[in-house]
């Protein structure tokens, strides 16, 4: 039973509960307009207390295209934040006005102070650099509807392994499921994390393997999962510098990999996928950015008890 | 060998890991506190070789979660009339509120002040402790005491 459920952590809801999210969303992606009135008279509030033009933007068309309805703010500076209040006080009080509330806070854990003093739904929409429920609930509609199934797969996570949440996220999530193999593409100082090694892939005995080199392993991938390596990651600007374009996906590599193998990127990006690759069908990383949306709606549905 | 008096009522905090002993008596504010109390450092003992040991008189509560986070090997006697009416094994506690405070500066317990400190025990063996927000961890162990305990705050006389 997902209605009044918050989500705060990607793995906060079972395989099951994703499915029910993932089956109403596939409904949705099928017949939008039969779900325009879904929310009529609800209230969702957006409080972003950092800038996230992508992740608000996705939540309010979710809940316009519901019929819904939209309060919050944008930057700290807008907010009572400004003033000093502290987040359990604002949340009592945005509970007073809406039905659900969606944060986002660079401090981690900032949106579990919200859900303990509201008394409505919370979402997480990233706590600094600790989660991103909804990324992650993307990814996994994404896989879903462009391949068929979350089973099976071969999934290469090429970048910033070591610092990028929404990597950990996706490797955990995706371990749930039966058959995934992870290739794990990084320079040696962005590894994945030990505890993402030994704490999910060793330890759930999930098949993986570590490389350096993109182009070889490009053949054997169903998914190829780039991200951006993070300025704001680094102390050091030259090693930044250094490692910002070791990964360059462009026309003349996609020509070694599967010709259903799919391309996602949490966007947005900087240069480690090159603007040739975009007219390549298999480039689904705006088609992502649209399952996001249709992932939020059907969260909003489920959590708010709306009829299907 | 030095002998110490048994009390006639009050507390014995016995097998305490040698060297323990007085940031037991710092963190539970025993030191600065009105009541009678001894204090032995690195007693014989042939459990541990040597051990710590705290009597306070005339006290019989005393917050044992914090003293379990402290020292899990510690057992705590309570006396009436000269002898020992209850025998308590300390455990290390599943759940900590308001004992260790979170070192994550990106944590949002650093910028929330009213918010509980909430820790929970995810290794028994080395005393790790995760934050209910940040999830970091903290090793009791490895970690030193000093920055992580919040000392309670002494009531006002």
């Amino acid at each position: 039973m997902l209605k009044g459920s918050d989500l705060l952590e990607p793995m906060d809801f079972s395989v099951e509960e994703m499915g029910e999210i993932f089956d109403l969303a596939a409904k949705i992606i099928a017949n939008p307009r039969k779900y325009a009135h879904a929310l009529d008279g609800r209230l969702l509030a957006t409080l972003f207390y950092e800038p996230s033009t992508r992740t608000r933007f996705s939540f309010e068309a979710a809940m316009l295209r519901l019929g819904g309805q939209v309060i919050g703010f944008s930057e700290a500076n807008s907010s009572s934040a400004a003033k000093g209040e502290s987040i359990s006080d604002t949340l009592r009080t945005v509970a007073c006005y809406a039905d659900v509330a969606v944060m986002r806070h660079p401090k981690e854990g900032a949106p579990r102070i919200g859900a303990i003093a509201a008394d409505i739904p919370v979402i997480n929409a990233g706590d600094g650099g600790h989660h991103h429920p909804t990324q992650t609930l993307t990814d996994l509609l994404t896989i879903l509807e462009e391949k068929g199934s979350l089973e099976n797969l071969t999934v290469g996570i090429c970048g910033d392994l070591k610092f990028g949440r929404t990597v950990h996220s996706l490797i955990k999530a995706l371990s749930r499921y039966g058959g995934v193999k992870f290739v794990l593409i990084s320079p040696e100082e962005l590894v994945v994390p030990d505890y993402v090694r030994d704490g999910i892939l060793i330890k759930n005995r999930i098949p993986f393997e570590e490389v350096r080199k993109l182009t070889p392993v490009l053949p054997q991938l169903d998914i190829l999962y780039m991200t951006r390596v993070q300025k704001e990651r680094f102390f050091n600007e030259e090693d930044y510098v250094r490692l910002k374009d070791r990964y360059i996906l462009d026309a003349a590599k996609m020509k070694h990999a599967k010709p259903d193998m799919i391309v996602m990127h949490p966007l947005p990006r900087v240069n480690e996928i090159s603007v040739d690759v975009d007219s390549d069908p298999r480039a689904a990383y705006f088609r992502q950015a649209k399952y996001g949306m249709y992932a939020r709606m059907a969260l909003l549905m489920k959590i708010l008890g709306a009829e299907e | 060998m030095l002998v110490v008096n048994s009390i006639e009522r009050g507390i014995v905090i016995d097998h305490i890991t040698a060297g323990v002993g007085a940031k037991i008596l710092s963190y539970l504010n025993i030191d600065t506190s009105n009541h009678t109390v001894a204090f032995l450092m690195n007693a014989e003992s042939t459990l541990l070789g040597r051990k710590d040991v705290i009597k306070i008189k005339d006290v019989l509560d005393l917050d044992l979660s914090e003293l379990g986070l402290l020292d899990p090997n510690a057992t705590v006697n309570i006396i009436e009339n000269h002898k020992v009416v209850r025998k308590i094994k300390l455990a290390i506690p599943e759940k900590v509120v308001d004992i260790i405070h979170c070192k994550n500066p990106r944590c949002v317990t650093s910028i929330e002040p009213n918010a509980p400190h909430i820790f929970h025990l995810v290794d028994s063996d080395r005393r790790v402790y995760r934050c209910e927000y940040c999830d970091d961890m903290v090793s009791m162990e490895k970690d030193g005491l000093n920055e992580l305990i919040h000392k309670k705050h002494q009531p006002s006389k």
